[in-house]
């Protein structure tokens, strides 16, 4: 069924604000409530994190109302309310490792550290990059960017290996995931190569079979990619970061060229390597018996992180131990590989969906974007940052949940760790930028409108803007 | 390119969907069998990290739980140890709960229904939930003089107030300390574990009522006169035939009428009343005087007493029994407390006491009252009669019988000045070559107050010279404080 909707000219700058303080408050309502349920008391920085969160409320609020003011209103709150959310579970895991082990960290503080930087940098996109279709020029760059980030920790000296996935590089004692930064990049690449070859990619070619083949030519830059999906499967041994990526090509390629058969092409070219993958290398093999069986005898041993996480689930329960009750230290990484155990104990199968729901909001905003901005390459950028952030979500959350083998991802938002949260942060803004772009009453704006109705597909990669937008509803 | 991206919507519903079916299952449906399975030290933590609340005898806590920094949150204290460990048992992180932590546990811990309201005012008013209290009837000088008087010899002393069913004491011995076992360094625990179970003398059982049961000997006596008198074709006056020897009926064996293979015999002409007979504890008279009343009379006086059930004080007892199915022979070995007579030292203390309780056999019991952390009474003790085996007037022959025994007969050494001390000594003989345990099941009275009392002492030889002066030194610790 479609219908047509045309856009108001509303900014919703105020329900953005409602939204951005009931998210903080929540965030440090939860915070102050971590510590009332360990010890009894308010934690000791409340008023500083109280005015960290006001800060970053009001800064987020006053630079997309300057400079966004068409943005999605949604996109920042759940943001900031997952990124809260995070702090307050990683600081449960921290008061649990202090109170009853001899270990003394800090990982809540150092969260909370990049939690400024991300909103920083996030404030800084949106003030610099007024236009998100600048990006477009850096196609090439940004896949060379993109390459050599996810190379990098096969770099000897700064190479780290760390249980048994060489996917982090340690530069003066900070170590630092470029994954997450290389998924921008990939992403914005993708979105510039796809955008100016989808009608080649979708329409030239032999037909073999029913399939649409793509031409030689065209191919290359495709085999270069799954080239590097296997680089990292390979040599970085890590599934999930491999599976990332080519998910995130195949799902771009799909929405630029809409052909189901580069899906299937996808799939035929990724598994071959998987199966190599599971059955040859020991530490991918370890972690598809953890998938199947984990909590039988024999393989409870290796696997007792998993079996550890889903002990704290059921825990939780319907509503959980509350927050500050629970026992996150449990299980190894509980701040960040396995914060969705943590949350799920201390919060619950309710806290658990609430937290999978605002994932999901998160995405369909990104989608939504997606389908209402103008250009062919907005679309494909934020439908594939959308999408590699479900994704992302998938594989960890089924990761720890027995949907899919564990891999070493991070939760966005939620993990400890720093170059998740930052370029998580930027992936925001960028959404926040190209929702502007989308929701933006362009015609009276720009003030020239050959206003086509475009529709589906046949949208072109023209720059086109148009009042209205086909949405299915 | 809207079509394909619904498609990606699309594939993004299913993928969450599966999120939110496999966090579902992990919550809720599977959350049972994970919760109860031993290697989630969660179950552990949870049961552990609760202010437990105190067990108390006479005011004083002999268990109790303080906050600690470790994994656990609490630990549990126990002062004095062993001798109050046969009813407070043990609270482990490693095998679990025994006696009163395990058998009160949820009121102990908070978590039982009686203590719902508390638990929603504890959530309401925010304060920290506490288990409620539990005070027991034990008198604490009663328990020290049977731990003093059976300084660490195997053996178990019970006693209790008659009239109620208060248990004033509950002791056995040898003991063990409860603080090793609930200390939180696991592999302190699992060494003093070995230890214990590997002890031959066995630390870990309640000797006073469970797993172990012990034939009566002589004192199952006091049962063949109940019922005697109880059949009305006898009085304590009554006399009874009470030969040197005896031979069993179709069988060789030859009983004589005292341990130790002494012929002689109850009286000029082989007979005595029956109170002669229970002051010198005939066996032969009172082997012929079972057969006589035949084994249906034995058995239901028996059940009456409460053999055969398994009460709960709320320690679970083990139900004494004696044989069934029995021929002559039998039936004359078991009415002087041997063949398959089997009894708990508080089944003995209960036969006494309901002599000196007019007859009436009360529930006995080891909870004086619950109460929750601001002191108001969940429960409170209210004496149960279990039954009445005896008539008054036949309940105080068997008294003048046992002060017989007491005052002039095997049991002289529970004698106390001034105090009415009636009882019945027991000798058991249970293997080839092993020495007798040694038996006393009495009563004193002085004044309003009764105590019951049953003492055993594994292989500990006769029962007049070894048990008697055990139970003395616990019934004056009651009598005459």
């Amino acid at each position: 069924m479609v219908t047509v909707v045309s856009y108001t000219a509303r900014t919703r700058r105020t329900l953005q604000a409602i939204l951005l303080i009931a998210a903080a408050a929540l965030g440090v309502l939860a915070y102050a409530l971590v510590d009332l349920g360990r010890s009894g008391a308010l934690p000791e920085n409340l008023l500083q994190i109280g005015i960290i969160a006001a800060v970053i409320v009001v800064v987020l609020q006053a630079v997309v109302m300057w400079r966004a003011p068409y943005a999605d209103p949604a996109i920042l709150p759940i943001v900031v309310l997952l990124n809260g959310i995070g702090l307050a579970v990683i600081h449960s895991y921290d008061t649990a490792m202090n109170l009853f082990t001899s270990a003394q960290i800090e990982y809540a503080s150092r969260q909370l550290l990049w939690t400024i930087l991300g909103a920083i940098l996030a404030a800084a996109v949106l003030v610099l990059l007024r236009d998100h279709r600048v990006l477009r020029r850096y196609t090439w760059i940004s896949a060379a960017c993109g390459a050599l980030l996810l190379l990098l920790p096969l770099a000897p000296i700064i190479g780290q290996e760390n249980l048994g996935s060489r996917i982090w590089i340690s530069i003066a004692g900070y170590s630092f995931q470029p994954a997450e930064l290389a998924k921008i990049f990939f992403a914005l690449f993708f979105a510039g190569y796809l955008v100016s070859r989808r009608d080649t990619l979708a329409l030239a070619g032999p037909k073999v079979l029913g399939i649409h083949f793509p031409r030689w030519s065209d191919f290359g830059p495709i085999l270069v990619a799954w080239a590097l999906g296997i680089a990292i499967l390979v040599f970085e041994t890590d599934l999930g970061t491999s599976l990332l990526f080519f998910g995130l090509f195949v799902a771009m390629l799909y929405v630029a060229t809409d052909r189901l058969s580069w899906l299937v092409i996808g799939a035929v070219m990724f598994l071959p390597p998987a199966i190599v993958a599971v059955t040859q290398v020991s530490h991918v093999r370890r972690r598809l018996t953890c998938w199947l069986d984990p909590l039988s005898p024999e393989n409870y041993g290796p696997c007792e992180q998993i079996a550890k996480g889903l002990f704290g689930m059921a825990s939780g329960g319907l509503i959980g131990t509350g927050l500050g009750e629970g026992r996150p230290n449990v299980v190894p990484f509980g701040h960040s590989d396995f914060i969705f155990t943590s949350l799920a104990e201390e919060l619950g199968l309710v806290g658990a969906f609430a937290v999978l729901l605002l994932y999901l909001l998160l995405v369909q905003r990104a989608l939504r974007a997606a389908v209402g901005i103008s250009d062919g390459f907005g679309t494909l950028l934020a439908g594939g940052l959308g999408f590699v952030i479900a994704l992302q979500v998938f594989v960890v959350v089924g990761g720890v949940t027995r949907v899919i083998p564990l891999t070493g991802l991070t939760l966005p938002f939620l993990a400890s760790g720093g170059s998740s949260l930052v370029c998580n942060w930027i992936i925001a803004a960028l959404l926040v930028r190209m929702s502007d772009a989308a929701r933006r009453p362009a015609a009276r704006r720009l003030g020239a409108a050959p206003a086509a109705p475009a529709s589906g597909s046949a949208s072109g990669p023209s720059d086109a803007p148009s009042p209205a937008r086909e949405v299915t509803a | 390119m809207n079509k394909p991206l619904r498609h990606v919507w699309l594939v993004v519903s299913v993928l969450f969907l599966l999120l939110f079916g496999s966090t579902t299952y992990f919550h809720v449906i599977a959350a049972g069998s994970l919760n109860a399975d031993g290697r989630n030290a969660r179950t552990i933590y949870n049961e552990f990290n609760k202010h437990r609340g105190p067990i108390v005898v006479a005011g004083q806590p002999i268990a109790q739980s303080s906050p600690t920094d470790d994994t656990y949150g609490f630990s549990r204290q126990y002062d004095p140890g062993a001798m109050y460990a046969p009813v407070t048992g043990f609270y482990s992180v490693v095998y679990g709960f025994g006696g009163l932590e395990r058998a009160l546990n949820g009121t102990l811990s908070g978590d039982s229904d009686a203590l719902f309201y508390q638990r929603l005012a504890d959530t309401v008013s925010g304060r920290s939930p506490q288990g409620a209290t539990v005070e027991l009837t034990l008198d604490p000088a009663a328990q020290q003089a049977a731990w003093d008087a059976l300084d660490g010899r195997r053996g178990a002393v019970v006693a209790l107030d008659p009239e109620t069913g208060q248990i004033l004491a509950l002791v056995s011995a040898p003991s063990y300390d409860p603080n090793a076992l609930s200390s939180h360094d696991t592999s302190a625990v699992q060494a003093a574990w070995k230890q214990l179970n590997d002890d031959p003398e066995r630390p870990l059982t309640n000797r006073a009522i469970g797993g172990d049961l012990y034939p009566p000997g002589s004192t199952f006596k006091l049962l063949v006169a109940a019922a005697a008198l109880d059949s009305g074709k006898y009085t304590k006056d009554t006399v009874i035939p009470g030969p040197g020897t005896l031979t069993l009926p179709n069988s060789s064996s030859v009983m004589y009428n005292h341990a130790g293979g002494d012929a002689t015999a109850c009286g000029p002409q082989d007979q005595s009343t029956l109170q002669e007979a229970m002051q010198q504890s005939c066996n032969t008279s009172f082997a012929l005087l079972g057969t006589d009343l035949g084994e249906d009379a034995l058995a239901s006086t028996v059940a009456e007493y409460g053999f055969g059930q398994r009460l709960q004080i709320p320690l679970s007892v083990s139900p004494s029994t004696i044989g069934t199915d029995l021929d002559g022979a039998q039936i004359a070995t078991s009415s002087i407390g041997q063949f398959e007579d089997r009894v708990t030292p508080l089944q003995m203390a209960m036969v006494a006491g309901s002599f000196a309780a007019d007859g009436r056999v009360m529930e006995p019991q080891l909870v004086q009252q619950v109460r929750t952390s601001d002191l108001s009474v969940i429960s409170e003790l209210t004496p149960r009669q279990l039954s009445q085996p005896l008539s008054a007037s036949n309940a105080a022959q068997m008294r003048e019988m046992m002060v017989a025994t007491v005052e002039d007969g095997t049991g002289k050494s529970a004698r106390i000045d001034g105090v009415e001390v009636g009882g019945k000594t027991g000798t058991a003989e249970w293997g080839e070559g092993r020495a007798a345990h040694s038996w006393f099941a009495g009563y004193a009275k002085s004044g309003e107050r009764t105590v019951a009392v049953a003492v055993v002492v594994e292989e500990g030889g006769y029962g007049s010279a070894v048990a008697a002066p055990i139970a003395k030194d616990v019934m004056e610790a009651v009598v005459n404080p």
